[in-house]
């Protein structure tokens, strides 16, 4: 076992891990953060993304001692301090850009990284982006116009379907 | 003005914040304490006889508690299935034995063997792998027609043969079926695949058993879309639990489309393995498990043929289809290429004369069962391919031929034993034709052909069965099951009402569009409304959610027991107002006596209620608190047209999704945002199945597509925007709110338009290619073209 500690959504924390320890069974398992969701074994569905230093990271693709000492986001630290959602969750909300919710955590954590290196994305590149996030749900018609409004992006004209 | 909130209004959904902040409680988030894991050796081989199965190694392994094998499971129920087809000669369907854990055979890859329970997830995993299986392999029954023919191979030994059953429908129609065909004008024959698929909800299934020895009380956490299917099944049939000591709790599940309706092995492990070890037992399932474990969907192999007479009618259908069972009977499988599928061999047309013939085999694969759709996707995709092909054939307009052979007046009872008890064919097909600008196709084939690409443009009509019912004519069908729904509102004394409610949420969005049911009925704000669900010992009776049948099925009974509650509230307001009871109005939570100012609120006549001081306790029990169940008339028939245009690159094959239209007809909407969403889904897999995915096995029965780097789920840069419109409405005859059911139109309605913009694209560039078995890969459209 190894001792791991990192901060995750600004607190400090840390624990003892196996070597083989992925960063997402750290969170969800020894931290109990469950916000962060596995869907596959093979680094392809997205669901586990948080923000590692910043980056978008999946989770299940980086051991958690890989992440000693680093700034760990996830999605339960997304919202405003006074609570309320943050411009990209409350986009998702207003635009239906999610259903059974379990992809979502995943989508939110990478849409915040793609907003962040391109502020104002075409609907081209939030589909490029987004490659490595599924979901089975929306089609991905309501979660592409999210962010699009999230980024102060006129989606009126958007099929309103 | 659109509404803001109540029946029809875009209420935005309020599970939406818990799921948006990573507070949702899927069942993998729950954790017991003193659970252990289990970890299911499963066959890697397809067909096998089992010698032995020694477990004496790894039972010695770190942190293994026990190890499970087939005998332990022997004396104990299998996995019953729910539907009993009878065949063409009047004989039930072949049944065979589903056990939890193999027993003397494997018929599967992927089918359990043994059940390690360790302290640890690892542990077990570890410990699985010292296992010492003894087996003699035995060859895999793959091919559905070489499956049924003479001498092959058994994939049950104590069954006849391989057929499950051999169902002819209408059996009474076939002479004259094919007599029609001996007089047709034109024939239009096609032979087609439809292939088989993964569900593939983005939560892998998960499972945790736990049992109380001092209440004798065992409770199942699942991802069900029904736990009181579940608790049934399990409790009578597997384990012999009687209901009062066994709760199943399926929480916030995520996302199911009809693989999560289905009772499964691992469901009845954890439950028995809780009791037997008195510890809690947890199963998370991995992708590449969920893709050897979870049913799968379609596969079918079918001939159509189409007769006309020389004005183009449509004078008499044939189809002949083999359907997979894979190597048991999944809890609803024989329905779904039979009820679910024969059925609706009549599409939008008014075809006289139908014959459907199912033959259902067993194979060295993973059972099939409903996926979105459930057998009308399969019906439609045929018809709507055998309608196209013979448009072209013909040299006719494919839109003209299908609107001269419309069903237009309703109600409309098909050769194939349903009613339809509304629709408007010609209204959808007029929208879709606005909303998708056919007209101005032929600007962007030009566009398109000036860029190098050949430009398609498809289109299909399609009806479907929601709402599974009435159960005494399922039950003559052979369900094994009652399809009504129940739902209990519970006003509380100060106003504030609780739905319990036998339908499952998994992404269908209820906890915001019941209550706006509710809230339009009495006049409330929709805040003061909350639905419980997923409980059986917090809700009603009720069979859960698939078939899009939530709110056709459970919010009709919600509206019963509403409709209840406010009678006796009436009563109530009647005696504070001193009036009669039939001169009470409710209108925006004011109880009134008509034609008077004189009036009561909700609040206080819920309060009097719960505080009878001033109450007519002679005439009315206190408290306000009414259940209904409610079992509909006859399955409700949405309906509509759709459009696709696809650029298909002739150098590679590729096909490019361009514009995407859906006209769809649901009857009422109670929540037009969710209802778009639901399409919008429902079209991303009907193009999944038409371009990109496939449950691909080799001859020796390997699954070669058993995880996301190889099978093709769709992707955002797959996908276009889609134009969807819900705004032909002809309300439902037979249920109170009007409302056909949304959930899997879209995966029933797209894929043939897909298909058949593709034939067009390449048609239209001269290719001499009448039909290619989805999906329709780069490689396969690319092999097409070339002859």
């Amino acid at each position: 076992m190894t001792s791991v500690s990192m901060t995750v959504n600004g607190k400090s924390v840390s624990g003892e891990v196996e070597g083989r320890t992925l960063l997402v069974d750290f969170l969800r398992n020894d931290l109990r953060m469950t916000g962060t969701h596995v869907g596959c074994d093979t680094s392809q569905c997205g669901a586990c993304v948080v923000h590692v230093d910043g980056e978008a990271v999946k989770a299940c693709t980086m051991f958690a001692v890989e992440a000693d000492g680093a700034a760990v986001a996830t999605i339960e630290g997304q919202a405003n301090a006074d609570g309320s959602l943050s411009v990209v969750q409350q986009a998702f909300q207003d635009h239906h850009g999610l259903q059974c919710g379990f992809c979502t955590p995943g989508m939110v954590m990478s849409a915040a990284a793609l907003l962040k290196e391109n502020p104002k994305p075409t609907e081209g590149e939030i589909r490029e982006y987004l490659e490595g996030n599924i979901c089975r749900c929306t089609g991905y018609h309501n979660i592409v116009k999210a962010i699009m409004a999230a980024s102060g992006q006129d989606v009126a004209a958007i099929a309103a379907g | 003005m659109p509404k803001d909130s109540g029946i029809g209004a875009s209420s935005k959904r309020r599970e939406d914040i818990r799921f948006l902040t990573g507070a949702g409680n899927y069942t993998d988030d729950i954790n017991i304490h003193g659970q252990a894991y289990v970890h299911f050796l499963r066959a890697d081989v397809a067909h096998a006889t089992i010698n032995s199965v020694d477990t004496s190694a790894a039972s010695q392994m770190p942190g293994v508690l026990h190890i499970f094998t087939g005998s332990d499971f022997e004396p104990i129920g299998g996995l019953p299935c729910g539907w009993q087809v009878t065949d063409k000669h009047g004989e039930p369907m072949q049944e065979p034995k589903h056990p939890v854990l193999a027993h003397g055979k494997i018929r599967h890859v992927g089918e359990p063997i043994a059940a390690v329970v360790a302290e640890t997830y690892a542990q077990a995993r570890d410990a699985a792998e010292e296992i010492e299986l003894s087996l003699t392999d035995l060859p895999a029954v793959m091919d559905m027609k070489k499956a049924v023919a003479e001498g092959a191979t058994k994939v049950h030994d104590d069954l006849t043969s391989n057929l499950c059953y051999d169902w002819g429908f209408v059996e009474e129609n076939k002479a004259a079926t094919d007599a029609a065909f001996e007089k047709a004008a034109h024939v239009t024959t096609l032979e087609l695949v439809n292939n088989r698929l993964v569900a593939n909800p983005m939560e892998p299934r998960v499972a945790v058993g736990d049992y109380s020895a001092a209440d004798d009380m065992h409770t199942l956490y699942t991802t069900s879309q029904n736990p009181h299917v579940i608790r049934l099944l399990m409790g009578a049939f597997v384990l012999g639990i009687p209901e009062h000591r066994l709760r199943v709790v399926a929480p916030d599940v995520g996302g199911g489309f009809g693989t999560k309706i289905f009772h499964y092995a691992e469901e009845a492990f954890c439950t028995f393995a809780a009791k037997q070890l008195r510890r809690p037992v947890k199963w998370t399932s991995s992708r590449s498990e969920a893709f050897l474990s979870d049913a799968h969907g379609r596969d079918h192999v079918t001939k159509i043929e189409l007769a006309l007479d020389a004005e183009n009618n449509f004078t008499a259908l044939r189809t002949e289809t083999f359907a997979n069972m894979g190597a048991y009977l999944s809890t609803f499988a024989p329905s779904v290429p039979t009820w679910l599928h024969g059925t609706l061999m009549a599409g939008n047309y008014k075809t006289p004369l139908i014959y459907v013939n199912v033959k259902a085999v067993f194979t060295n694969t993973i059972p099939v069962d409903a996926y979105r759709g459930a057998g009308r996707p399969e019906a439609t995709f045929q018809l709507e391919r055998v309608v196209d092909k013979a448009a072209r054939e013909l040299g006719v307009d494919p839109i003209a031929l299908r609107r001269q052979n419309f069903v237009t007046e309703f109600p409309y009872a098909t050769p194939v034993a349903v009613e339809y008890d509304t629709g408007d064919y010609e209204a959808t097909m007029a929208k879709l034709e606005e909303i998708a600008d056919i007209g101005g196709f032929a600007a962007r084939r030009a566009e398109s052909e000036k860029n190098g690409k050949m430009r398609g443009l498809g289109v299909n009509c399609y009806i479907e069965a929601c709402g599974i019912a009435p159960s005494n004519l399922v039950g003559q069908l052979g369900a094994r099951a009652g399809l009504y729904d129940a739902a209990t509102v519970r006003v509380n004394a100060t106003g504030s009402i609780s739905v319990m409610v036998g339908a499952h949420s998994h992404g269908q969005g209820h906890e915001t569009s019941f209550p706006q049911v509710i809230s339009e009925m009495i006049g409330i704000p929709e805040d003061q409304i909350d639905i419980v669900h997923g409980d059986t010992s917090k809700i009603p009776f009720g069979m859960g959610t698939y078939g899009s049948r939530s709110l056709a099925v459970c919010g009709s009974a919600m509206v019963r027991a509403a409709e209840k509650v406010i009678n006796k509230a009436k009563k109530i307001a009647a005696h504070l107002l001193e009036a009669s009871d039939a001169d009470i109005e409710l209108k925006d939570g004011q109880f009134t006596v008509a034609g008077t100012d004189k009036s009561v609120a909700w609040g206080d006549v819920t309060l009097a209620a719960y505080v009878p001081h001033n109450y007519p306790l002679e005439d009315i029990e206190p408290g306000l608190e009414e259940t209904a169940f409610y079992d509909p008339a006859n399955f409700t028939y949405p309906a509509g047209a759709y459009a696709c245009e696809v650029e298909v690159d002739p150098d590679t094959g590729k096909v490019t999704i361009e514009r995407f239209s859906a006209a769809d007809d649901f009857g009422n909407v109670i929540n037009p945002m969710i209802v778009s969403g639901q399409v919008h889904g429902g079209i991303a897999q009907g193009i999944g199945q038409a371009l990109l995915e496939n449950c691909a096995y080799d001859e020796n029965g390997q699954l070669i597509s058993a995880s996301y780097m190889d099978y093709a789920m769709p992707r955002a840069d797959d996908l276009p925007f889609y134009e969807v419109d819900h705004s032909c409405q002809t309300p439902c005859t037979h249920n109170p709110l009007g409302v056909k059911g949304c959930g899997e139109a879209g995966a029933i309605g797209s894929p043939p338009s897909v298909v058949n913009a593709v034939i067009d694209a390449l048609q239209s560039a001269g290719k001499d290619v009448t039909h290619i078995d989805m999906p329709l890969t780069p490689a396969r459209v690319w092999d097409a073209m070339q002859g």
